[in-house]
C-alpha cells in the first residue's frame, strides 16, 4: 500500500511539475517487469544465454537484428552487400551511443575482437563468430567481413552480437573493461534504447530511456526487472499490481488468468520444441535391460513409439494448450521446415502394436524414459504421460525424472536407452536442431553435440554440410527440407510439441511475443 | 573465557575443512556445471575450453587443494556463473536475510513468550488450549503454503501490502536496510509474519513448558508468600529463570532462519542469501555454495558461542569454560 501511496504521490509531483513546465510529453510511465530468470551478468559478451542477451539487447544494438519471426533486419547496419567470401556493410550514420559519443566502424571491430578475449566466460560468444576470419573499418561507416568459407548463417550470427562503444569500453585488461566493471554500470554504454541506470543483484535492476536512441522512442521512462524464480510468486505479484508484466505465468494457473479482466495474456509459438531422443547405436542399451539386442535401432520399432504418443492428449491434458503438436523440430512454415512433417503424426495404438509384433516384439519390452525436473514446462509431467502411451502398447515404461544437473550428467554418458528434453532453435532456420541434434557425432567439426541418442545418417549428414556452404537461400531451404525429411522418415527422434511462450501484463500493455522466447521490453507498448 | 572462545575457533576451522571437502565431492559426483550454464549450441570443443578456464579440467583433489590455498589467504574463488567473488555476492545479499530473520525473530519473540506465559500460569483455561492449539497450527502449516495464502489475502485480494521485493532501502553504514522505509516495512511485514508464525508456535511451547516447570518452585512460593506483585512474581523470578531455554530455541531457530530462509525468500522474491544458495545449487555453482555453507558454519558456531556467554550472564552459576 505504502508504495502505491508513495506512486501516487510521486505522480502528482509529476504532474505539478509538468503543469508547471507545460510543454512536457504526456503523463510518463515506468515498466516493472518479473524475470524468470536474472542475467547472470551485464557484459555483454559474458553468457550466451537467453536470460542475458534479452537485456543486453535492451541496452545495445546489433548490426542486424533477428525481427518476431526471427528474420535478419537492419539494425546498426543499413544495408549489406556480399561478394564471395567478402562482407560489406553500410553503417546507419548519425547513430550516437548513450554518453552521446557517435557510433562508427571502430566500434564494431573491436566489440569482435573483444568476444574471445572475455576471461571465465562459462559459454563463450566465440559461438557466432566461428564463421568471421577477420572485421576490418574500411571507413567509419564502412566495415567489410571476410569469411572463413561461404557463411550463409553470417547475419543471424552477427545478430547475436551487441556492438559495445570502443571509447567506453576500452581499459587496461585485454579485454578492456573487464566483466565486473561493466556489472556495475561502468563502460557499459550502447546504442540501444535504454541506458544503465544500477543494478542490486537479486532485487532489481534499472533502465532508463536513452534520450540519444536513434530508432523509435520506446513508451517507457524506466524499466525495472525484478527477478522472481518462483511462478507463483510472479504470479501473485502481478496480480498484487506489484508488477506490470511477467514470464512464464504456469501452465495450471492460465484459465484463470485468461478470465482475468485486469489482465492480458500473450501466447507465441515459439521455436522450442520437446522430444524424445532414442539410443540408436549402443547394443544392447542400458535402459532395455531384458533384451540382449537394442531394439530400438529396428525403424519399425522408432515408428511404433511414435505412433503410440497422443500429442494432442499431451499438448491439451498435461500442457493446457499452451503448445502445439510437433512432426518436426521446426514448425512450418520456418526456414528449412518441410511442408510433408508441418502435421504432427497422429496417434495409433494399434498400428504400432502390429509394427512391433512385426519386428519381434509382440509381447513388447521394458524400458526406461529419462527426462528432467524442473528444466522445461512440466516436464517431468510429459513423460509420465509418454510412460503410460508407451506402456499401452505394451512398451513397458518407467520414469526417471532426475534433477536438470543430474539429468544431463547421465544424459552425456549415455545412461539413457531414451529420454525426453528441449531444443530451442535459436537461429529460426532447420540447420540449427539438425546439426546439434541428428548429424553423426564428431566433436572435432562441432557436429552432433547434442545428439545422444547417436542417431547417425551420412546421407542426412552431407545434405546438411552442403547446406551450410549454400549462399541461395531457395537452394539451401531445400536442402535442409530434404536434409529434415530424411531424418523424420527414420524416426531419427521424436518431436512432441512446439512451446507456447506467454507473457502475462496489466491489460493496458501489448508485448509482440517472440519465438525466441524473449523478453524485449522496447517492443512492449501501452496501448492507446 | 578467552580460551573458549579461541578452542571453538579451532573447531570450526575443522568443521569447515570436512564440509568444504564434502561439498567438492558431492556437486563432483551430482554433475558437470558446465553442462548447466553453456549455450546448448556449444560444440565440445568450446566446452572443454570453458573447462579449461574455470579449472574444472584438473583432477578434483587438485582443485580441492587449490581452493583449500586461496581460501586460506581469504579469497573463495569466483563464481562459475557470475564470475565475480562467490564471498562478495553472498555478503551482498546478507543484509537482507539478516534482516527478515531478525525481524521475523524478534516478532515471534514478542508474540510467544507473553503467550507462553499465559497459556503455563492457567493449563486448563479455555484460552490457554487455544493458544496451544494454534501453536501446533504454527508449525505443522507449510511455510510456502502460509505465504501464498498470506499474500493472496493481504496483496492480491486486499492490496495492503505489496507481495514481493524488499521495497525501498536506506543505507545505514553502508548496509542497505529496509526496516527503516515505510515501503521497506510493508514489504517486511509479510515475509516476516511467514516466518514468524512457525517460529512463535515454538516459543510458545517452550516457554510454558519453563513456565509449568517453575511455578511450583520454592522461590516462586515464596515470593508469593512475601506478598509481592503478581506482575513482579511474572516478571521478574519467573522470566529470569525460564529464560534460558527460552535464549536457547531462539538463538538456535534464528541460526535456522538465517541459514535456510530458501522457503520463504523464494515465495516472497526476497533477495537474501537463500534464494542465492538454491540458484546456485540448481547450476552447480560451486564455489558460491561451498563459500554459503563455511560462512553458515562460522555464523552458527559463533552464534552458539553468542547463546553461551548469554547464559553466563543471565545465571552466574554457568561457568564458560567447563560448558565448552
Amino acid at each position: 500500500m505504502a508504495s502505491r501511496w508513495l506512486r501516487l504521490l510521486a505522480g502528482s509531483t509529476l504532474a505539478m511539475a509538468m503543469a508547471l513546465g507545460a510543454t512536457a510529453p504526456a503523463a510518463a510511465r515506468d515498466l516493472v517487469v518479473a524475470l524468470k530468470t536474472e542475467p547472470s551478468s551485464l557484459d555483454p559478451q559474458y553468457h550466451a544465454l537467453t536470460p542475458n542477451t534479452q537485456i543486453s539487447h535492451t541496452l545495445f544494438d546489433p548490426l542486424v537484428r533477428a525481427d518476431a519471426k526471427l528474420q535478419p533486419q537492419p539494425a546498426l547496419a543499413e544495408s549489406w552487400t556480399v561478394d564471395g567470401n567478402v562482407w560489406t556493410f553500410k553503417l546507419r550514420p548519425n547513430v550516437k551511443f548513450s554518453d552521446g559519443s557517435p557510433f562508427t566502424a571502430e566500434d564494431v571491430v573491436f566489440t569482435y575482437d573483444r568476444v574471445p578475449k572475455v576471461p571465465n566466460s562459462p559459454s563463450p560468444f566465440t559461438l557466432y563468430l566461428g564463421s568471421v576470419a577477420k572485421a576490418e573499418a574500411v571507413d567509419p561507416l564502412t566495415l567489410r567481413i571476410t569469411t572463413k568459407g561461404p557463411a550463409p548463417l553470417l547475419l543471424i550470427n552477427l545478430a547475436q552480437l551487441p556492438i559495445l562503444s570502443k571509447t567506453a569500453a576500452s581499459g587496461p585488461a585485454p579485454e578492456g573493461k573487464t566483466t565486473t566493471q561493466l556489472n556495475s554500470g561502468d563502460g557499459l554504454v550502447g546504442t540501444g534504447p535504454y541506458k544503465f541506470v544500477s543494478w542490486k543483484r537479486g532485487a532489481e535492476l534499472v533502465f532508463e530511456r536513452n534520450e540519444n536512441y536513434w530508432g523509435k522512442k520506446p513508451d517507457w521512462d524506466k524499466v525495472i526487472y525484478r527477478p522472481m524464480s518462483n511462478a507463483a510468486g510472479r504470479v501473485a505479484a502481478l496480480l498484487a499490481g506489484d508488477v506490470d508484466m511477467i514470464e512464464d505465468p504456469p501452465t495450471d494457473d492460465l484459465p484463470n488468468l485468461k478470465k482475468n479482466k485486469d489482465l492480458f495474456i500473450e501466447e507465441t509459438p515459439s521455436v522450442r520444441v520437446m522430444y524424445v531422443a532414442m539410443d540408436q547405436y549402443a547394443e544392447p542399451t542400458p535402459g532395455i535391460p531384458d533384451l540382449r539386442k537394442n531394439p530400438l535401432k529396428d525403424k519399425r520399432v522408432r515408428e511404433a513409439l511414435s505412433l503410440a504418443i497422443n500429442r494432442d492428449a499431451i499438448v491439451d491434458r498435461v500442457m493446457g494448450g499452451v503448445a502445439k503438436a510437433a512432426g518436426n523440430a521446426l514448425p512450418y512454415p520456418m526456414f528449412g521446415a518441410s511442408k510433408e512433417h508441418a502435421e504432427a503424426p497422429k496417434a495409433d495404438p494399434k498400428k504400432a502394436k502390429e509394427l512391433l509384433k512385426e519386428a519381434g516384439y509382440p509381447d513388447g519390452f521394458s524400458i526406461t524414459l529419462g527426462a528432467p525436473s524442473g528444466r522445461y514446462v512440466n516436464d517431468s509431467k510429459i513423460a509420465q504421460a509418454i510412460a503410460s502411451m508407451w506402456s499401452r502398447i505394451g512398451v513397458k515404461t518407467s520414469v526417471e525424472a532426475l534433477a536438470p544437473s543430474v539429468f544431463f550428467k547421465k544424459r552425456d554418458s549415455y545412461s539413457f536407452s531414451a529420454y525426453m528434453a528441449g531444443w530451442s532453435a535459436t537461429s529460426g532456420e532447420m540447420s540449427n536442431p539438425l546439426t546439434s541434434l541428428l548429424m553423426t557425432r564428431n566433436p572435432e567439426a562441432g557436429e552432433g553435440t547434442t545428439n545422444r541418442g547417436r542417431y547417425s545418417n551420412p546421407e542426412m549428414d552431407k545434405l546438411v554440410r552442403e547446406a551450410s556452404r549454400t549462399m541461395d537461400d531457395d537452394k539451401r531451404a531445400k536442402l535442409l527440407q530434404q536434409a529434415s525429411n530424411l531424418a523424420m522418415d527414420d524416426y531419427a527422434f521424436l518431436p512432441l510439441h512446439f512451446e507456447l511462450s506467454v507473457w502475462a501484463m496489466k491489460k493496458d500493455i501489448r508485448y509482440e511475443g517472440r519465438p525466441d522466447q524473449t523478453t524485449l521490453v522496447q517492443y512492449a507498448t501501452l496501448k492507446k | 573465557m578467552l580460551a573458549t572462545i579461541i578452542r571453538r575457533l579451532l573447531q570450526t576451522l575443522v568443521v569447515m575443512l570436512v564440509m568444504s571437502a564434502l561439498v567438492f565431492a558431492g556437486i563432483y559426483l551430482v554433475g558437470d556445471p558446465v553442462s548447466m550454464m553453456a549455450s546448448p549450441e556449444a560444440t565440445d570443443a568450446q566446452r572443454e575450453a570453458i573447462r579449461v578456464s574455470l579449472g574444472l579440467d584438473k583432477p578434483l583433489v587438485m582443485q580441492y587443494l587449490v581452493f583449500i590455498g586461496q581460501a586460506v589467504q581469504g579469497n573463495f574463488g569466483n563464481s562459475f556463473l557470475t564470475g565475480e567473488p562467490a564471498m562478495r555476492l553472498i555478503l551482498e545479499r546478507m543484509p537482507a536475510t539478516l534482516e527478515l530473520a531478525s525481524v521475523a525473530m524478534l516478532l515471534s519473540v514478542l508474540i510467544g513468550v507473553p503467550l507462553g506465559i499465559l497459556a503455563g500460569l492457567r493449563p486448563r483455561a479455555v484460552g490457554s488450549r487455544a493458544i496451544m492449539t494454534g501453536s501446533v497450527l504454527g508449525f505443522s502449516l507449510p511455510n510456502f503454503w502460509v505465504g501464498l495464502m498470506l499474500i493472496m489475502l493481504f496483496a492480491v485480494q486486499l492490496g495492503w501490502l505489496p507481495a514481493s521485493g524488499r521495497g525501498a532501502t536506506v543505507s545505514v553504514l553502508g548496509v542497505p536496510l529496509s526496516v527503516l522505509t515505510l515501503d521497506g516495512l510493508a514489504s517486511l511485514v509479510l515475509p516476516a509474519s511467514t516466518i514468524a508464525l512457525a517460529k512463535c508456535a515454538m516459543i510458545v511451547r517452550v516457554t510454558r513448558a519453563a513456565t509449568r516447570e517453575s511455578l511450583p518452585m520454592d522461590y516462586i512460593k515464596f515470593a508469593r508468600a512475601k506478598g509481592l506483585s503478581e506482575k513482579r512474581v511474572l516478571g521478574v523470578h519467573l522470566l529470569k529463570n525460564i529464560l534460558i531455554p527460552i535464549v536457547t530455541v531462539a538463538g538456535l531457530e534464528f541460526g535456522q532462519v538465517v541459514a535456510f530462509a530458501v522457503v520463504t525468500e523464494t515465495v516472497f522474491s526476497w533477495p537474501g542469501m537463500g534464494k542465492l544458495l538454491i540458484d546456485s545449487i540448481i547450476n552447480l555453482d560451486r564455489p558460491v555454495v561451498v563459500a554459503y555453507l563455511m560462512l553458515i558454519v562460522f555464523f552458527l558456531v559463533m552464534l552458539n558461542l553468542a547463546v553461551d556467554i548469554i547464559y553466563t550472564v543471565l545465571d552466574p552459576r554457568v561457568r564458560l569454560e567447563r560448558r565448552a
